[in-house]
């Protein structure tokens, strides 16, 4: 049936419309950072201007948070990559008592609405007089990266071959050494690409945020309050600019660790 | 070599652990797995213990303070008109929301799934993993700059005489308003915008299990396109759909920044979380609402299990 591996024109249409839905509303962003115009979205800009971005830099409300932010998802992010790896090598090929309720247990926190982990947060702090912090944020940012590390870090275990393993043992090596020489090397595109992704989630997760901060405010958090009562719109897209880098480059790259993950050694077999 | 021993000599506490793990891997396991499980059990767990042991306190109406007694009344109080009318909006927009993604995702699943081939495929896949993991709040205000009422879809309706349009729809009752970005009509597309990407996905992984095979066949059989998608691509791609509507219908129950930023001010499950436990400071009947969309997840969960969606994720 030749004529049916090509796509219908209007199937092929609404697809590559459906595309273009996705991608055009993020361009505006950056349009808009440019615009001369300050107090509304007005379209097209009247005029087109760089003065924003001086504008912003300037702005020493904008710092605090964006530090925050890195270092909320700096931290949570590393948490997430030794728990995440951890139980990704204990699950990856044993069978053990409970293995499908610790695998539901490690989605739930993204499986459920945001606001459930949040409010859930929320009363075990107030119900153990834990002061809001930025130790409370990093909880619990960690606790919905796992899973992200988690799955980078299985499916490679999964293509691993346990062949090599094995040949690193039967060569004398301990358990330590192989971890050291064997998986590591073997595992570590899949965990930088697994905390890049989790990097990026921190760095723009705001629902959980509102629930477990304190006074001190992370960049999307200063981003919903401008966006509720707005001072320089155009600033705020300057930031949104950042934000929207700062988790996209993360996820290039993830993308790039990950898309030639079927040449692992031992993966053929 | 007759003396060569199977077994090396221990070098030091690295040998000796690995000799423990060989011969009992529970010990490797065990140790492999607690530090997570505690962080999950304690951290997570505890937390929605805690979420759930608050939702049976009440508060005293005349205090204000919070009662450590186990009551059914904060439960009941959901009940109520007003907090009851929050709910069901709450579901009506989750349903119109998953309803809406589905129709819009159809067509890049399935162009993807059967369509796409070398770079284009490729290029699907970026073009929908980058705006799914891009960040939301970008998103939503990106949205907030289009549905404005001096934004980009009323200056694009003006420049082709299609204005009328706009103010047709937003004089609708029940989900027009003043401007498209304060009515229900936005809060329901920028929903729709937001979780795509998570309904595609799954679809796109239904889609490819399809076999071409069975597509000839029912061709060879006599059907035309429009009976072959009906009866066979359509039931097949179900299992993704309804693993896709996982996402949009939870993902929707519990966000309170879209219907803040863009809608009218009519209240939310994931809103009345927030004001419930900030300004109004009553954690018993936020965290009564908030297990209300546990409880919808967990019978929409089971339900999905039941028709086959899990394979599809």
């Amino acid at each position: 049936m030749p004529s049916d591996r090509r796509a219908p024109l209007s199937l092929t249409l609404a697809a590559i419309g459906g595309l273009l839905f996705l991608h055009l509303p993020i361009l505006l962003i950056f349009l808009y950072a440019f615009t001369t115009e300050e107090r509304t979205y007005q379209f097209p800009p009247p005029g087109l201007t760089l003065k924003w971005f001086g504008v912003a830099w300037a702005r020493e409300d904008i710092w605090p948070p964006l530090l925050l932010s890195l270092k909320v998802a700096a931290m949570s992010t590393a948490l997430a990559l030794v728990l995440g790896t951890l139980v990704a090598a204990a699950m990856a090929r044993t069978r053990f008592f409970g293995r499908e309720q610790i695998s539901l247990l490690i989605i739930l926190p993204i499986a459920l609405p945001g606001v459930i982990t949040g409010m859930s947060l929320r009363s075990a702090f107030s119900i153990m007089d834990i002061p809001f912090s930025t130790l409370t944020i990093i909880l619990g940012h960690a606790t919905f990266c796992i899973v992200i590390v988690y799955n980078n870090a299985v499916a490679r275990f999964r293509r691993l071959s346990g062949a090599v393993v094995e040949a690193s043992a039967d060569l004398g090596a301990n358990g330590f050494q192989t971890f050291r020489y064997i998986l590591l090397p073997n595992l570590g595109s899949a965990l930088l690409a697994g905390g890049m992704l989790a990097f990026a989630l921190s760095f723009d997760e705001v629902i959980v945020t509102t629930f477990t901060a304190g006074q001190q405010s992370t960049l999307p958090i200063w981003m919903l309050n401008e966006l509720v009562r707005p001072r320089q719109r155009p600033v705020t897209n300057v930031v949104a600019i950042v934000v929207f880098v700062a988790t996209f480059l993360p996820i290039l790259i993830a993308y790039t660790l990950t898309r030639g993950g079927s040449e692992t050694a031992g993966g053929g077999k | 070599m007759s003396d060569a021993r199977a077994i090396l000599p221990e070098r030091g506490p690295g040998d000796r652990l690995t000799a423990l793990f060989w011969r009992r891997p529970g010990v490797l396991l065990a140790l492999l797995i607690t530090p997570p499980l505690l962080w999950l059990g304690v951290v997570y767990l505890g937390s929605l213990a805690a979420l759930l042991l608050q939702s049976f306190y009440s508060i005293d109406e005349f205090s204000g303070m919070i009662v450590e007694e186990f009551t059914l009344k904060t439960y009941g109080e959901l009940f109520r008109p007003s907090n009851f009318d929050i709910i069901l909006r709450t579901l009506l927009m989750s349903a119109a929301v998953t309803l809406g993604a589905a129709v819009m995702a159809f067509p890049i699943a399935y162009y993807a799934a059967r369509y796409a081939r070398g770079r284009w495929k490729a290029v699907f896949y970026l073009g929908i993993m980058l705006p799914l993991w891009s960040s939301y709040l970008v998103k939503v205000y990106a949205w907030k700059l289009i549905l404005a009422r001096e934004g980009i879809i009323t200056w694009a309706a003006d420049a082709i005489g299609a204005g009328v349009v706009i103010d047709a729809v937003l004089s609708l009752p029940g989900v027009g308003g003043n401007s498209l970005s304060t009515s229900f009509i936005g809060t329901w597309s920028v929903f729709i915008y937001v979780w795509l990407p998570y309904m595609i996905l799954p679809m796109q992984a239904a889609l490819e299990r399809v076999p071409v095979s069975m597509l000839e066949a029912s061709a060879d059989l006599g059907a035309s396109r429009a009976q072959t998608f009906r009866t066979v691509v359509l039931p097949l791609a179900m299992p993704g759909v309804i693993a896709g509507s996982i996402f949009t219908f939870s993902l929707t129950m519990g966000d309170y920044i879209i219907p803040q930023i863009i809608g009218t001010s009519a209240n939310f499950i994931g809103m009345a979380v927030y004001q419930l436990q900030g300004t109004a400071g009553n954690l018993p009947l936020a965290a009564a609402f908030a297990v209300v969309p546990i409880l919808i997840m967990l019978a929409y969960l089971a339900m999905a299990k039941r028709m086959g969606a899990f394979d599809a994720l």
